[in-house]
Order: structure tokens, then sequence, then C-alpha cells
């Protein structure tokens, strides 16, 4: 009961969060890069919910747009890390041999060295800003998927029904596609509750050391960089974002927790 | 030795050499590939000083021929100067830096297996009692937390308000808590969460029955016997975790400014310091193979069935 109970709050709360950053012009009356300098640094009040920042842009609006890059950015780059790791993981867990060999010699290499470290490096390749991110995140979190699809495909592969379709003729892409893909709904949505919100962490923490977004566009990563430097005087400016993405992480991560024990993936 | 150990040892070490090489072609060639040169500044050198320099540190070369010198240099234990500190050995910024990077890892970790573990256990032990709901809040909180926001949190309350410890700077022991609590929560979460479910796992096993059934106390089941079935997989997460904690660290070093490995790998990065980026992997890599190596023998160690397939 209390797990369904904090299962429907954190879709409600991730429900919210999307719809408001979608629609922020509609949620707030300021933009997000409007600056009034005889509002600077102030804090909250009913005026602006979450105080203004050193330019004297609100703070509560900058995070609702912010929400747009850090929510867009973990879910496209999980998505891409999806395709790329469905196809590999499928195909290396269907035909096994050399296939599944070389798949599974790179996610070796990938589970030994740290993910944020490759990311650095990639940003620097790819460049600063919204694609430079997105393609480090995915490029980095594909492995994941790809293990998770190739380990529940060496089991489906095994089963009954698929060794029937193999009887009746069926050729291997039919039978990935009509009898292992639909089995796989349960495990990658649980993946995807577990990736999403790693890959908004990574984010913000390549954001926070400066290697995000620039500005004037903002990501909840870059406002917490802004943040921390003002932090000893002016603690809204940390706090407030901080604590949108902790909420967020943790709804991930509750929401990820019912997924697992629902469909049974360890 | 046996033939079987010998062998076991040699695919070892070729499989240990195979991903090193990867690694630092990878670091290499990605790193080259990027925009910018190391001696782009805002204002152009002249072209004569320009191909100097580059000529001086083999810049001119073909990449191909640039990281087989590297390769051939590390073998005869050569690692070059940085270019950000002019002049200064990789070598010597890498002595300087790595203790702290290490020590700090180390202490994480002592930290977090010494806390994690226990409270997996008291978790297991309470299943679905306040206490078991508290440890698992800490555990979700800690996956969900940012190192960098935790950091700031702390700062704020036991520098700023407080004033207890030291904001950053690695100076006196007091100044290592809060870093090594900031590193340490991650890793700390995953050891709760991972011990809890494999010792509610054990308590329901028959030989737990059983040594009840003999009128054994219950922390002599809880320690001596769940509790070492129960950490074998908790094992399995130890080396990507330790991996974490020595290589993880730029973030905690960055904000406590801490002069570690893990702040000159961002900054070299940033300023296509080449020879100190390759230098900082070179050390990076070394400590991972080894320590998932370290991993598998406290496996093989745990665990009698994993010999088999050795």
């Amino acid at each position: 009961m209390k797990g369904k109970k904090l299962f429907s709050i954190s879709i409600g709360f991730l429900l919210l969060i999307s719809l408001f950053s979608t629609f922020a012009p509609l949620v707030t009356k300021y933009s997000f890069e409007e600056q009034n300098i005889s509002e600077r640094l102030e804090s909250p009040s009913f005026h602006h919910w979450m105080g203004t920042d050193n330019l004297g842009r609100d703070l509560f609006s900058r995070i609702l747009y912010g929400a747009r890059f850090s929510l867009l950015s973990g879910v496209l780059a999980t998505l891409i890390a999806l395709l790329i790791g469905t196809i590999t993981g499928t195909v290396a867990g269907y035909w096994g041999g050399w296939v599944d060999h070389v798949l599974m010699r790179i996610i070796d290499f990938f589970m030994i060295f740290p993910t944020l470290l490759m990311a650095i490096l990639l940003m620097v390749l790819f460049g600063r800003g919204f694609t430079g991110i997105l393609f480090a995140l995915a490029l980095t979190s594909w492995i994941t998927q790809a293990r998770l699809v190739r380990a529940q495909t060496l089991q489906i592969r095994e089963m009954e029904y698929v060794e029937a379709a193999k009887a009746l003729g069926l050729g291997p892409i039919k039978i990935i596609y009509k009898h292992i893909l639909p089995n796989l709904w349960g495990p990658i949505l649980v993946s995807l509750s577990i990736q999403i919100p790693t890959n908004i962490m990574s984010e913000s923490m390549l954001s926070f050391i400066g290697l995000g977004l620039q500005p004037p566009y903002s990501s909840w990563g870059t406002l917490a960089n802004e943040g921390f430097r003002a932090m000893k005087s002016f603690p809204h400016l940390i706090i407030f974002p901080g604590l949108v993405l902790f909420l967020t992480l943790l709804a991930f991560n509750y929401l990820g927790d019912e997924l697992r024990d629902r469909y049974e993936v360890r | 030795m046996s033939k079987e150990l010998v062998l076991f040892f040699l695919k070892r070490i070729t499989g240990v050499s195979t991903t090193l090489f990867v690694l630092f072609f990878i670091t290499f060639f990605t790193l080259r590939l990027a925009p910018g040169g190391p001696f782009d500044t805002e204002r152009a050198f002249p072209a004569e000083v320009r191909a100097n320099i580059e000529k001086k540190y083999e810049l001119d070369r073909p990449m191909w021929v640039q990281f087989s010198h590297w390769m051939r240099d590390v073998v005869h234990g050569e690692l070059k100067d940085s270019f950000q500190y002019f002049g200064k050995p990789v070598k010597e910024i890498i002595v300087e830096s790595l203790p702290s990077s290490i020590l700090l890892g180390v202490l994480a970790l002592f930290f977090a297996t010494g806390v994690g573990i226990p409270l997996g256990c008291l978790a297991a032990w309470k299943k679905n009692q306040w206490v078991d709901r508290f440890v698992q809040l800490i555990a979700v909180s800690g996956l969900s937390l940012p190192s960098y926001l935790l950091a700031s949190l702390l700062i704020l309350l036991f520098c700023t308000y407080l004033g207890w410890l030291p904001p950053a700077l690695w100076e006196e022991p007091k100044s290592l808590i809060l870093p090594i609590v900031t590193l340490s929560v991650r890793p700390l979460a995953i050891l709760i969460r991972m011990t809890r479910t494999s010792m509610i796992e054990s308590l329901h096993s028959d030989y737990i029955r059983t040594a009840y059934s003999k009128g054994l106390s219950d922390s002599k089941i809880l320690f001596k016997h769940a509790l070492k079935n129960s950490l074998i997989p908790s094992l399995t997460v130890l080396g990507p975790i330790t991996a974490n904690l020595i290589t993880g660290s730029f973030l905690v070093e960055i904000i406590f400014q801490i002069p570690g490995l893990g702040k000159h790998f961002v900054t070299a990065v940033i300023n296509r310091d080449y020879p100190l980026v390759m230098g900082v992997t070179l050390v990076y890599g070394t400590l991972l193979v080894f320590c998932n190596l370290c991993v598998d023998l406290l496996y093989h160690w745990a665990d009698p069935k994993m010999r088999i397939d050795a």
C-alpha cells in the first residue's frame, strides 16, 4: 500500500513538473532571461516565489525553463541509448557467437571505466551545449540498456514459443520483432526508470562543472553552479534548484523501485 | 601453481592489457579530434612561433606517430611535460596529487562499507518496522542527491551556520570530514540496498532456520551465518564503487578545493593539456584494472562456487 501511494505521488509530481515546464509561459509571468537590476538577489517573496538571482532574473521562472533542458536531455539521451541498446542487445542475445562476444567485450570495458569521465571527454569532442550533452550521455549509457536487453533476450530465446516460431520457418528478424521485443517491455520500462534519473543527474553534474549549456540558457545544473558560487550570502540560489532536482530524482527512484517489483527485474 | 591457474592469469593479463590499450586509444583520439588546441589563445601567436611550439611538442607529426611515441614513452617510464603548467613534468603533478585522491577514496570506501553494510543488516533484521523505513529513506535520498548538492548543504550547515568545520582546502584532519561524507553517500546508499535485499533473502533460507532450531543467539545468526552469504552480492558492486570513488572524486575535489588528480583531469581536458590528460588516464586505468582484479580475487575467496569457472 505504501509503495503504491508513493508510486502515485511520484507519477503525479513528474507529470506536474513536465506540464509546468512545457507551459511555463502560462505558469509564470517572468521570462527566464529578463533582467531587472533593481530587483537583484532578492529573497523569496510574494512577487518572486523563489527570489531572484544576481541579474534580477526570477528564480522560479529560471527553474521552470531549466526543467525543459534537464528533463529533455535526460529523457532524449535515454531514448537514444535505448534504441542503440535494444538493437545491439537483441542481436547479440539472439545470434550469440562472435557478435555477442564483441558486445560483451565492449560492455566489460565500459563497466570498468567511469561513465562521467568518458562523458567529459565526449563533451569536448561534441562541443558544449544541448546536442553535446545528448550525445555524450547517450553514448555512455547505452551499455546498461544493451546489457539488460541481452540478458532478457538470452532467456526468451530458450522459450518454447520461440522454438515453435522457428519450426514454423519464421526468420530471425521476424522472431525478434514479433516474439522477443513484446516480452521486453517490462524490463525496458524498468531500465528507463533507472536510466533517466541517472542521465538527469549526469547532465546536472556536467553543467555544474561548466561543461553544459551556455548562457542565457540554463538547466538545473547550471543554476546550481551559479547558486553554489553565491551560496554563503544567498543560500536560496542553490536551495531551490537543488530541491527541485532532488525531488525529481527521488520521484524517479520511487517509480523505478515500484516498477522493478512489479516486473520482477533484479 | 596448477596449469589452470597459470592459464587463468595469462588470460587475465592479456585481457587487462587490451582494456588499457583501448582506453588510451579512445582517450587520445577523442581529445585530439576535439576542436581547439592547447595553444589556442585569444591573441594568435605568430605563425613561426606556433610552428616552433608544435615542433617542440611533436604536435606537427601525424596523430598515430604521436600516439605510438606516447606508448613508447610510457613503456620507458617517461610522461613528458604538462602544457598548462609550463614545463612541469606530468610525473611530478601525479606524484603530488595522487596521494590525496587515494586517501580520499580509501577513507570514503571505509566509511561507506563501515556504515552501509551494518545499516543494511539492521534494515533487513527490522524489516518493515520504522527503523527499516528510515534506513531505506536514507538510501533512496542518497541515490537522489547529486554530490555537489549534498556538499553545498553540508558546507552551509557545518561551515556557514555552525562554523564547526572548514569549508574547503586540505590542511587539517578536520577538513577531511565533509569531502569524505560527500563522496561516500552514493556508494553508501547502494551498499545499504544491496545488503538489505540479500540479507532478507538469506534470513529466509533453510540454514538460518536450522541455526535457530539449534538455539543460537540472534546476533550469532545475523553476523556469523546470514551476513557472510549476503556479502557476496555487495562484493560485486565493490569494484565499480571503488572505481567511482577514485575517479568520481573530481566534483568533490573541485568543490572542496582539494589538490587531487580528478580536478587535474577536468581542467586538463578543458585546456587540452594532452600530456596531463594521458598521464591521469594512465594512472586511472591502472588503478581501475587493479581494483577489479582485487575484487575478483575477493570474490573467489568468498564464494567457493565461483572457483570452478575460473
